[in-house]
């Protein structure tokens, strides 16, 4: 059953992003790994990205998700310039989710941001999964 | 020599059968085993219980005794009884003046030794007033741009006596000619500092990801930094050949051990192939490994290290020295198995850790602070590993004995059969091409994911039980924990001092080194580190020296794998 709807339907594209110097992947290849085992369409910008890069790829392809690794605390420096470019190219719509190692008070600044998940260590893969289908399905059809 | 004749042997083995076939079949019968087959964290399959038996293979002089070849009970002959090891906790944050306070404190509160932590962009070579350091300045680590940033870090403290630390990769050798350019200026004998640079570039390809420039010219650096010090700086520790990353990049510990070693085969030849015999710098090559969450899984793989090392250091390279042939390791506990929930319990994950590196015979040890899954550690939490560490050392006797676990024949067991793998492991990367090739093509970096991604789905299903995750799980709604604040002025304050050392130089002067640095970089007979330390006396900033490289060398950009 699961699986005629999800033959039904075209698949959730994700991009996943390292932005700034921070280059601890561990995490976002598990992710990524877990995401394409789900069925999902996931591209991963590698490591070292601007958030100019990110924003720009995002756009280009046309994805339902951004998530954003970050274990280098620099969550709030780099959130507001993701969440201005997007604004700036039309694409305020996209879904935004966090995922690395910060602290709860950065947590909920980055909420109030427009960041939907923040996905800490030891998440298991499948309730990211769960969680992206249900941040897509409640955006619904675009 | 033999630990049995072979009847005495096989009468062991039959009465082992014979006690499976008695008392633990009428066990069995009663109640079954928690599981029909139990792994090590490293997928090792391990039985019910060892005997003299599953050790009568393994030669006696394998073991041997500690401080002599091979080395497995020990690099030193009487090891924590001497001196206990090293108790280094890194730090570093803020600026050089933030960081030599945390120094001070640690020094205060009994630490023998410094390990310095860098940030974003110094690891990465940039200066602080780049676009790319933008919010990253002080945050992870210490900053440093100039020589006047490391005589604030290291002001007071006696390099004479404290031995330094740096964990730093591709920039490290602007970082190590800053440090000989202080000793220098202070007047120091150079042969008198003790201290290191991890410098492995290797396993930044391969797990960390901290790198500038690509392959070749990045470990023709590392080779340099090696030559270097071997002739100017007798007592200073040129590499930490490390495991560390790569175990935290998800390997199994087994990948550790044998990528580590990969790593070592090529550095050495690398260095031999500019003329400098084995055994003039070997004896100052050290290693970084993880202490993870398998108890005598990790004893016995720092133990299949030592002597995999010495058997690779005399049988592949001719090593006459014996201080060629003995490893010496700084030991950091496993970060990544510490958890936010219920953080307090990670000062008991850390504790088993720590014991761990030091049964298995660590030179040097960090403790994790039991904060570190929400932030770089405040210094209560330095405070609390180190009392760990001290406890360990002080009141539990531990380090009276030297290799307290060596025949055990379990350990003794899992080491033989470690080494077996590793060697295996070896073989199979020189049968590819080396290391280097393999980095290019993915090759370590594919199969770290592979037990990376397994270990996620472990602990999902439960397989992998983690305290306050997946079991014996609170409610916490809202964690009440202090934790390191970053000081937002931090940037400001290094970004003035770095403008003012570039408006106090000599510029003419600067710009003829600088193209000095190009033309040595040029020519590969030559050794970069002569020139750096002048750039840096100079006023040079890093930045300024690592671009100049990249105008030459250009940068590596991997293909990632997952």
């Amino acid at each position: 059953m699961e699986q005629l709807l999800a033959m039904d339907q075209t698949p959730i594209r994700v991009l996943l992003a390292k932005v700034g110097l921070d280059g601890h992947d561990r995490g976002v290849k598990v992710v990524a790994r877990a995401l394409r085992d789900a069925g999902m369409d996931v591209i991963y910008s590698g490591l070292h990205r601007t958030p100019d890069e990110v924003v720009n790829t995002a756009v280009q392809e046309d994805v339902d998700v951004l998530g954003v690794s970050l274990l280098s605390g620099v969550q709030l420096t780099v959130f507001p310039k993701i969440f201005a470019l997007l604004e700036e190219k039309g694409a305020g719509d996209l879904i935004v989710i966090a995922g690395g190692v910060m602290p709860d008070e950065d947590i909920v600044a980055i909420r109030k941001l427009g960041v939907r998940e923040v996905l800490l260590q030891d998440t298991p893969p499948q309730a990211i999964v769960e969680s992206i289908r249900t941040l897509v399905a409640a955006r619904g059809a675009r | 020599m033999n630990w049995l004749e072979s009847e005495q042997r096989e009468r062991l083995q039959s009465e082992q059968k014979d006690w499976e076939a008695k008392e633990v079949a009428t066990f069995l019968k009663k109640q079954p085993e928690r599981k029909e087959q139990f792994h090590t964290i490293g997928d090792f399959p391990v039985k019910r219980t060892y005997t003299a038996a599953d050790i009568a293979d393994t030669p006696l002089e394998d073991i041997g005794l500690p401080g002599r070849y091979p080395f497995t009970r020990g690099p030193y002959p009487t090891m924590y009884r001497s001196r206990t090891w090293t108790m280094r906790q890194i730090a570093g944050f803020g600026t050089g003046e933030d960081t030599n306070l945390r120094f001070k404190y640690l020094i205060e509160q009994g630490q023998t030794g410094i390990s310095t932590d860098f940030d974003m962009p110094t690891l990465m070579g940039y200066d602080s007033d780049h676009p790319m350091s933008d919010g990253e300045v002080g945050r992870m680590g210490v900053s440093i741009d100039t020589l006047a940033d490391m005589e604030a870090l290291l002001a007071d403290i006696d390099l004479e006596k404290i031995s330094v630390s740096m964990t730093i990769n591709p920039s490290a050798w602007i970082l190590l000619a800053m440090y000989v350019a202080l000793g220098q200026k202070r007047g120091y004998d150079l042969n008198k500092l003790s201290g290191t640079v991890q410098a492995d570039i290797l396993k930044e390809y391969i797990a960390q990801k901290e790198y500038i420039y690509p392959i070749a010219p990045s470990v023709r650096i590392v080779r340099d930094i090696i030559t270097y010090s071997a002739k100017n700086l007798k007592r200073y520790n040129p590499i930490n050949i490390s495991g560390y990353h790569i175990s935290e990049a998800g390997s199994s510990p087994l990948q550790e051990a044998a990528f580590t070693l990969a790593n070592l085969v090529t550095y050495v030849e690398e260095v031999t192939k500019t003329g400098m015999h084995v055994d003039e710098f070997a004896p100052r090559l050290a290693f970084f490994f993880v202490s993870q969450g398998d108890f005598f899984e990790e004893v016995a793989k720092f133990r299949a290290l030592r002597r995999c090392y010495a058997k690779i250091m005399k049988e592949r390279f001719g090593a006459k020295n014996p201080e060629s042939m003995r490893l010496r390791f700084h030991c950091q506990t496993a970060a990544a198995t510490l958890t936010k929930p219920q953080y307090m319990i990670n000062i008991i994950r850390t504790s088993v850790q720590a014991l761990s590196a030091v049964l298995g015979g660590a030179q040097s040890l960090h403790t994790n602070g039991y904060d570190e899954a929400f932030a770089i550690p405040t210094e209560d939490a330095m405070k609390m590993a180190l009392r760990t560490q001290q406890i360990l050392a002080e009141e539990t006797n531990v380090s009276n004995v030297i290799d307290p676990l060596g025949g055990s024949y379990y350990v003794e067991a899992l080491t033989t059969e470690y080494e077996k793998k590793i060697f295996e492991i070896l073989e199979d990367v020189d049968k590819r091409g080396g290391a280097i090739k393999l980095i290019e093509q993915g090759w370590f970096q594919k199969q770290i994911a592979d037990f990376s991604y397994e270990t996620a789905l472990r602990k999902q299903s439960g397989e992998k039980p983690v305290i306050g995750v997946n079991c014996f799980v609170e409610n916490e709604d809202d964690v009440e924990l202090e934790i390191h604040p970053y000081d937002q002025s931090t940037a400001e304050r290094q970004i003035s001092r770095t403008r003012r050392v570039r408006a106090e130089r000599d510029e003419p002067k600067l710009q003829a080194l600088l193209d000095q640095l190009t033309a040595v970089a040029k020519d590969e007979s030559q050794n970069i580190m002569p020139v750096t330390i002048e750039l840096v006396n100079a006023g040079a900033t890093m930045g300024e020296i690592v671009e100049r490289l990249k105008a030459l060398w250009g940068t590596y950009r991997e293909t990632p794998v997952f």
